[in-house]
């Protein structure tokens, strides 16, 4: 008999007045038996709409029924014939969107915890599990990935399972991509990451870190040189886009992909660094998506007094996770939306040599009101006149979205692209050149981990198909 | 991990290392820089490539001790290992179809503008050097640029060596005497640059700089390094490291570079102190 209350039961989670200090791990997950309750909320009802919503078609009825039975390890391998980063997605995902905005559960009451109950499972297995994954019988053909965030890893993971002999080049020192410097310790531990990492080694994976393909080696060279049969592309979403407001390029403006970077992958954080991190007291944080979440929470855990979103639409229309948000505000961050910034206002001091001299004091910011919809369906955000103001703060961070890397593109003849630089691709991640696939922020432009991950795992099945039918 | 093959001390504050890295070595080319690591800990820095030699897969930096990175990395010796070294990155500088070029370089940066002198002179191109330092024990480099130069300035702010003034005097007085070059390319103290663009700018003469500003990726990614050229906001590891002098707003880089001044140099401290320990 399936338990019908109305409730997800609730996610343990640090005081926020507490969490907002430390960078630990904000939210604690399920207990064993927490789990088993949730997933008896599981109708398991026939037509699995919750399946559908998934990016990588997780059997999510399947595996909570082993949850409901207490076969933990049973349920992790239900999830990972899907998923190759099941830790990751129960934690980043946008499960009200996904597998949780379809839940049936959901139209009276709440959906079932799914994302809650996946995290559950692959975290009760990387703490108990103790056999180590067989390494898949090698097949001969070599694949090149290039970057290693979910896409690259998860392209690399089905590959490898296939028996491929897959190299993953990574630009930076340590393998993960925006999930080591994007996602924040407190969201994402970098523990699990790891884990993930180390997992995909153990099937055979080599990652070569330290590698910026384009410059040291060209896709070409894979293919020509390096006999690579097939290379995948998830280099993701790198440029920072700004405003191109005044005083954008002051002392104390920063990208949030700066920002973050310096924090999560140099672990700024932690006292003895050698990186550097700006100690700030009054921080705004342009934008409403994730990363601005993620920027103002580093930002209010770093010290800063007064930590502001400002964003141009109201709070219905931010496009970050209900669930960030939330935390968000609860952890004292101040939303000042329906604001657009104009101008980011210069120290007086005109002594160059001063250390104030091109410091941030100030933004000068507009009030706005929404107005019909835009091609993109939101209500489209109109500048009430006079209605300047300025907001006294000593850092401003630039969380606007990002264009992709165009190294790639600028290095390798042939690859078509569009007006902003998002490679082309067909429905199974092929490129304009033969045997060259892509996936992720590096085709879709900014979007999430699991849409990154269904399009590695796509591309992973067509380079197999491509491979094996030459 | 990557080998120090060769350490050499070019003076009390300026050294060089040769680095076994084979695939950067076949690509890296005049004005491409690298990012390293000493060590697990360590923070990114960028460092603009002195040389390379493609057969014996190396490449060569040359830098000086400013910080604590630099500290660190100045105590690695012959044999020694650093953590990461990664490139070439930024785009390499253009050197095609010039016939007569002055190059500038103050201190440390003429560490850079040697290979670039290097190449133009292996080109065919009349090249004119002027290098200029703080004093005499600071010289680096100077037979190095003789040789690849039809004319040679030695200048030294306190006069200790070959001419007394800053690169701007012969540089002036080759101007005002009418003469002219297709292209100057200066690379040192970002006051230096500024001073050289302002003096070129009468005459129009194409001025080109190397700006070396704070990275974290060197990438592309994180826009750390941006500046502002010709009022258009570029991105110093992938739009540059070269840019035209004449459009670059040097005292927003000045006052940028300056951004971490004072935790720069409380690690410098503890990491002088450290090193002392270990000599007590």
């Amino acid at each position: 008999m399936a338990n019908m209350r109305l409730t997800k039961n609730p996610m343990p989670a640090q005081d926020p007045n507490v969490r907002n200090k430390n960078f630990y791990e904000v939210t604690l997950g399920y207990t064993e038996e927490m789990a088993l309750d949730e997933a008896k909320r599981c109708l398991n009802c026939k037509n699995k709409p919750c399946v559908s919503g998934c990016p990588v078609n997780i059997m999510i009825p399947e595996f909570i029924a082993q949850v409901a039975q207490g076969n933990f390890e049973e349920a992790y391998r239900i999830i990972s014939l899907s998923s190759s980063l099941p830790a990751v997605c129960g934690r980043v995902c946008p499960q009200e969107t996904q597998c949780e905005g379809k839940c049936i559960r959901g139209i009276k009451g709440e959906p079932v915890a799914i994302g809650r109950l996946e995290r559950f499972v692959a975290d009760w297995h990387n703490e108990h599990a103790t056999e180590a994954p067989v390494k898949p019988a090698a097949n001969g053909h070599k694949v090149a990935v290039v970057g290693s965030g979910p896409s690259g890893l998860t392209c690399a993971g089905d590959l490898a399972k296939l028996g491929y002999d897959v190299t993953v080049f990574e630009a930076l020192h340590l393998a993960g991509g925006v999930l080591v410097y994007g996602i924040p310790e407190f969201r994402l531990p970098k523990s699990i990451v790891q884990k993930e990492v180390d997992g995909l080694k153990a099937l055979g994976v080599k990652v070569e870190t330290n590698m910026v393909i384009g410059r040291v080696l060209s896709i070409e060279e894979l293919k020509d040189e390096y006999g690579f049969e097939a290379v995948f592309i998830g280099s993701g979403a790198g440029l920072p886009r700004f405003m191109n407001i005044p005083g954008e390029n002051l002392k104390g403006v920063f990208s949030a992909n700066e920002f973050l970077t310096r924090s999560n992958l140099m672990k700024a954080y932690l006292e003895d660094s050698t990186t550097p991190i700006k100690q700030s007291k009054n921080v705004a944080i342009v934008g409403g998506g994730n990363v601005a979440m993620d920027a103002a929470r580093t930002a209010k855990r770093l010290g800063a007094e007064n930590v502001y979103i400002v964003y141009r639409r109201g709070m219905e229309e931010l496009p970050a996770r209900k669930e960030e948000v939330e935390h968000a505000e609860e952890e004292g961050i101040i939303f000042k939306t329906l604001t657009n910034p104009v101008e980011i206002i210069p120290s007086p001091v005109t002594d160059p040599r001063d250390p104030a001299f091109g410091s941030v004091v100030g933004m000068k910011c507009v009030k706005m009101e929404l107005g019909e919809p835009d091609a993109s369906g939101r209500r489209r955000p109109t500048v009430i006149p006079n209605s300047e103001f300025e907001m006294e703060v000593d850092c401003v961070i630039m969380s606007l979205g990002t264009s992709p890397n165009p190294l790639i593109k600028a290095t390798t003849p042939g690859l078509d692209t569009k007006k902003w630089g998002e490679i082309i691709t067909d429905e199974d991640g092929l490129t304009s050149i033969e045997g060259v696939y892509a996936g992720g922020d590096a085709v879709t432009g900014a979007a999430t981990v699991i849409l990154a991950m269904g399009a590695g795992k796509t591309a992973a099945a067509a380079i197999d198909k491509y491979i094996q039918g030459k | 991990m990557f080998k120090i093959v060769r350490r050499e001390e070019l003076n009390p504050t300026v050294t060089l290392l040769e680095i076994e890295a084979p695939l950067i070595a076949k690509k890296a080319q005049p004005g491409q820089f690298i990012i390293l690591r000493v060590d697990d800990k360590g923070e990114r820095i960028p460092l603009t490539v002195a040389d390379y030699d493609r057969e014996k897969g190396t490449v060569t930096i040359i830098f000086q001790i400013v910080g604590a990175t630099t500290e660190l990395l100045n105590h690695k010796n012959e044999g020694e290992y650093i953590q990461d070294f990664v490139g070439p990155l930024g785009t390499p500088t253009h050197t095609d179809g010039l016939k007569k070029v002055c190059v500038i370089g103050g201190g440390v940066g003429c560490a850079i503008a040697l290979p670039v002198a290097k190449k133009l002179k292996e080109q065919g191109c009349d090249v004119t050097s002027i290098i200029g330092f703080r004093s005499k024990d600071l010289v680096i480099l100077e037979n190095e640029f003789k040789a690849c130069s039809s004319r040679f300035f030695m200048m030294t702010d306190d006069g200790s060596y070959g001419e007394q003034g800053n690169v701007c005097v012969p540089l002036n007085k080759m101007l005002e005497a009418g003469e002219t070059f297709d292209e100057v390319i200066t690379i040192g103290p970002l006051i230096m640059m500024k001073f050289v663009c302002l003096a070129t700018k009468p005459y129009n003469i194409k001025t080109i700089v190397s700006m070396n500003p704070i990275m974290v990726d060197g990438t592309g990614m994180c826009g750390g390094c941006r500046l502002t050229v010709g009022g258009e906001t570029k991105f110093a590891c992938v739009d540059g490291p070269d840019f035209d002098g004449h459009l670059v707003d040097f005292d927003e880089a000045m006052s940028r570079s300056r951004s971490y001044a004072g935790f720069e140099h409380k690690r410098k401290e503890e990491t002088c102190n450290l090193f002392k320990k270990e000599v007590e």
